[in-house]
């Protein structure tokens, strides 16, 4: 029977081939828009590491108290998104965390061993050996460095595969092997694979969307070695001179996560981060009662604003645009079926029950749906394409299709159509068969 | 014209009507908010700098070596290289500029340890260089002498010997008031410093729509130092048409002159400006995409309809032809029918494009829609309507009037 209402719709699709194509160009399009935009947006809103999102929490301090407010860098509850350096060696000589890591990005200078090729520079992140461990790092040679390296005496660095490829040619096994860093050797310890998740959630400070960084150092390591940070910093107080006197001030720049795996611990981390702030106001350093919070990833990723007013923007535009495609082909449609009522009466005639009719159309429809939702994949194709073109390459990264979303398509727009098509359907269900035959 | 008959016929085609009308309102309401966001990102791509883009371009210096006596030195050999350069007008370094995106703020202040900052402003670095170089347009005072003008390495904070200030800057601290002779307090330091000068413009680094520095555009001070940093800003001017080659000239002559270093990203600053605003120049372009996509499928939607009311009614017209209607009156029935539903839809849109805009002031902080927007947004889409139906009338006023006699 199916096989037999395909056939019909097939043919009825053939016969009134201009409107068809209207309807079908009118879904596709309208598919087309929405989902090109709905890409976008599922990247940007997506949970770059769902196996531990809600394990993981991004740190926050309140170190300037209520005259902060007047730098106008904060939040509505009035924290910083960033800690101090103070806080950040306070935090992790506590270690009240299962695992945790101050961090912070950086630029290095790599100059390689072979002089034909001329220095250049990379993106790079100070951070503590649990990082690894904790954001779930894949490695493709050695693995993160030992607790003791931490402490900062070492020259030794994790470098990711496209790195290692780029000094040294491509697939070696550079452990061990000395990369010239700010014009200093490092061991190199590990060489990382692919790892990129999308947003950035550990550090949205700059390219949101962009891939984690090269080159990984001990925090300590970095610190001594006077490493700027290439991130933002605030301040909310004078500097003296020098790097020390950057590191013994309020000014914020640096990064902390800590993995609270059960509910209990975060229970008891929040309460350890109160009574961090309540010593600090004890020992004359905060004059305001604690304000800290603790935020999983989820929630930073809201908090921090990772999807963009602009993507939000198109996404209702698109929409508000389906919806016009779905209207006008809903018009058509009705449209369609009205115009056959001869036929449909003839068929009540010969005895087919409202039901069987109510099957044909729904076939009919979201035949015309699928076509339609064929149109739109590749009109979403065409405009990922297009979007890559004309946006910037940290936005460009967020237009990749994926098989699941493109059986989302070709779902929505069948049930689109059939949608668009109920009412029309229950129309053309209440036909008299007599009263058609007597008027012809 | 009799509208009575149209809307008895109307009655019966009441769904269909509404549909259409229903699609006329959502089309204007999106089509109206759409052509202004792409106004206004059009308008904030093209918001002046202060600079004179032309002919300038931008390195960016990062040395691999970090020792800072080293620094210095070699910060004085790149500037007088650069400058004795065949085709540079003139060169500087600094810690930032418009259009990259990446810079510092400080509060701008009347008081010294004031609570609340008058007014915040984005930080630059410049020398006596730095005016010549960019294009800037020195309204009043005078630019730097190179008496005041010291290093500075990156991570100090130095009180400045005197400052130079962006007209927007004057107004907002001095209201209008002259500004010969006044003194300003940056933020966190007790010396009062002197301003020398006022530029017409120099817009702050952050090209954002409602981000980081879009509340502050075009507040700029300007402190007489040399950027002693790891990584830093050489700025050029180029003689006119020598641009390319004095860029490709710059590189060689700085990497021959110390090789430990890299050199990133050395480009005009007008593709900087290109780079700055291309997610705002895709956004109006996707927009126009949709805009253009929305009016194709409503004016089609349109064809179709009235297509199958013109067959429906195949014998209704050739009665009414046969009983002396003209062609034009068959075709002035279609068109005021449409022009009624189409009405109907656009009041409905006017109020949707206006209630949709409120939305978005909420959520997105769009701005206000100009109250103009709306209006002809509604006759541009009645006008596209009356377009798209004309087609099918014409075809229904080509029904001979004998098709009525036939038919019975």
């Amino acid at each position: 029977m199916f096989n037999y209402y395909l056939t019909m719709a097939a043919l009825s699709l053939k016969r009134n081939l201009a409107v068809t194509s209207l309807i079908v160009t009118a879904i596709g399009i309208g598919i087309g828009a929405s989902m090109t935009t709905l890409t976008m947006f599922r990247a940007m809103s997506a949970d770059p590491i769902p196996q531990k999102s809600a394990q993981l929490f991004a740190v926050q301090i309140d170190n300037w108290g209520p005259s902060g407010k007047t730098l106008d860098t904060g939040d509505s509850e009035h924290l910083q998104k960033q800690i101090s350096y103070t806080d950040a060696v306070g935090l992790m000589k506590a270690r009240a965390a299962r695992r945790q890591s101050a961090m912070y990005a950086t630029t290095l200078a790599v100059t390689p061993a072979n002089s034909q090729l001329e220095p250049f520079q990379v993106p790079a992140r100070a951070v503590y050996a649990d990082f690894f461990t904790m954001f779930d790092v894949p490695f493709l040679y050695g693995g993160p460095w030992g607790a003791q390296d931490d402490a900062g005496g070492a020259a030794i660095a994790i470098i990711t595969q496209e790195l290692s490829d780029r000094v040294f040619g491509a697939a070696i096994n550079t452990v061990g092997k000395l990369i010239n860093l700010r014009g200093q050797n490092y061991t190199i310890v590990g060489v990382m694979n692919k790892w990129n998740p999308v947003p950035k959630f550990f550090d949205l400070n700059r390219e949101k969307y962009g891939p984690p960084e090269q080159v990984f150092l001990p925090f300590t390591w970095a610190i001594d070695k006077g490493m700027e940070s290439s991130g933002s910093r605030n301040c909310a107080g004078p500097l003296g001179r020098g790097w020390s006197s950057l590191l013994r001030s309020e000014c914020i720049w640096i990064q902390f996560w800590a993995e609270l795996p059960t509910s209990r611990e975060a229970v008891q981390y929040r309460d350890f981060l109160h009574r961090y702030a309540a010593e600090q106001r004890a020992v004359g350093r905060f004059n305001w009662p604690p304000h800290t919070r603790l935020r999983d990833v989820r929630a930073w990723l809201v908090y921090s604003g990772a999807v963009t007013t602009e993507a939000r923007l198109l996404v209702l535009i698109s929409f508000g645009f389906l919806l016009v495609c779905l209207l006008n082909a809903m018009g058509l449609i009705l449209a369609k079926i009205l115009g056959r009522t001869a036929e449909i009466s003839v068929r009540r005639a010969l005895g087919a029950a409202r039901r069987e009719i109510c099957t044909q159309f729904v076939i009919e429809a979201g035949f015309i749906g699928f076509i339609g939702g064929l149109l739109g994949l590749v009109l979403t194709a065409i405009g990922l394409f297009g979007l890559r073109e004309v946006l910037s390459a940290d936005a460009g990264r967020l237009t990749q299709l994926d098989p699941v979303d493109m059986g989302l398509t070709l779902l929505i727009a069948i049930a689109a159509s059939v949608g668009a098509a109920l009412y029309p359907i229950w129309r053309a269900a209440q036909i008299q068969p007599a009263w058609q035959l007597k008027a012809g | 014209m009799q509208i009575r008959p149209i809307l008895s016929s109307l009655r019966r085609n009441k769904l269909s009507a509404i549909l259409i009308a229903l699609q006329i309102a959502l089309t204007i309401a999106i089509l109206c908010n759409c052509l202004f966001v792409i106004q206004q990102r059009l308008a904030l791509s093209q918001r002046p700098s202060g600079a004179a883009e032309e002919g300038v371009f931008v390195i960016n210096n990062q040395w691999v070596d970090e020792k800072e006596t080293n620094l210095t030195a070699s910060l004085h050999a790149d500037l007088a290289l650069l400058r004795s350069l065949p085709g540079v007008i003139d060169a500087y370094a600094t810690n930032s500029l418009p259009l990259t995106n990446h810079g510092s703020t400080v509060g701008c202040n009347l008081q010294p340890d004031q609570v609340s900052v008058t007014a915040r402003c984005a930080v630059y670095f410049a020398d006596e260089h730095g005016l010549q170089t960019l294009g800037l347009k020195l309204i009043s005072g005078r630019n730097f002498v190179s008496s005041e003008v010291n290093d500075l390495p990156s991570i100090d904070s130095a009180q400045a010997s005197a400052v130079i200030i962006t007209r927007e800057l004057a107004q907002q601290l001095f209201q209008g008031g002259p500004v010969a002779g006044r003194s300003i307090y940056l933020q966190f330091q007790s010396q009062r410093i002197q301003v020398v000068g006022v530029v017409d413009k120099l817009q702050v680094p952050w090209t954002s729509a409602t981000g980081w520095g879009s509340t502050f555009n075009d507040n700029s001070v300007i402190e007489p130092f040399r950027y002693i940093a790891q990584s830093f800003y050489y700025v050029v001017r180029a003689k006119p048409n020598q641009l390319a080659q004095v860029m490709r000239e710059a590189h060689r002559s700085l990497i021959n002159g110390n090789r430990a270093r890299v050199l990133e990203r050395i480009r005009p600053l007008s593709e900087a400006r290109a780079d700055a605003y291309r997610d705002d120049r895709g956004l109006t372009l996707i927009l126009t995409v949709v805009c253009t996509a929305l009016l194709s499928v409503t004016a089609l939607g349109i064809v179709g309809i009235s297509s199958y009311w013109v067959v429906q009614r195949r014998r209704q017209i050739g009665i009414r032809r046969a009983l002396g209607a003209t062609r034009r009156a068959i075709v002035e029935y279609f068109q005021t029918e449409n022009l009624i539903i189409v009405s109907t839809g656009a009041v409905i849109g006017v109020f949707l494009a206006l209630g949709l805009n409120l939305w978005m002031i909420r959520n997105y902080a769009l701005a206000r829609l100009p109250l103009y927007y709306a209006p002809i947004g509604a006759l541009t889409v009645l006008l596209l309507a009356q377009l798209a139906v004309l087609w099918p009338a014409q075809r229904a006023a080509s029904i001979p009037p004998a098709l009525a006699v036939r038919e019975s």
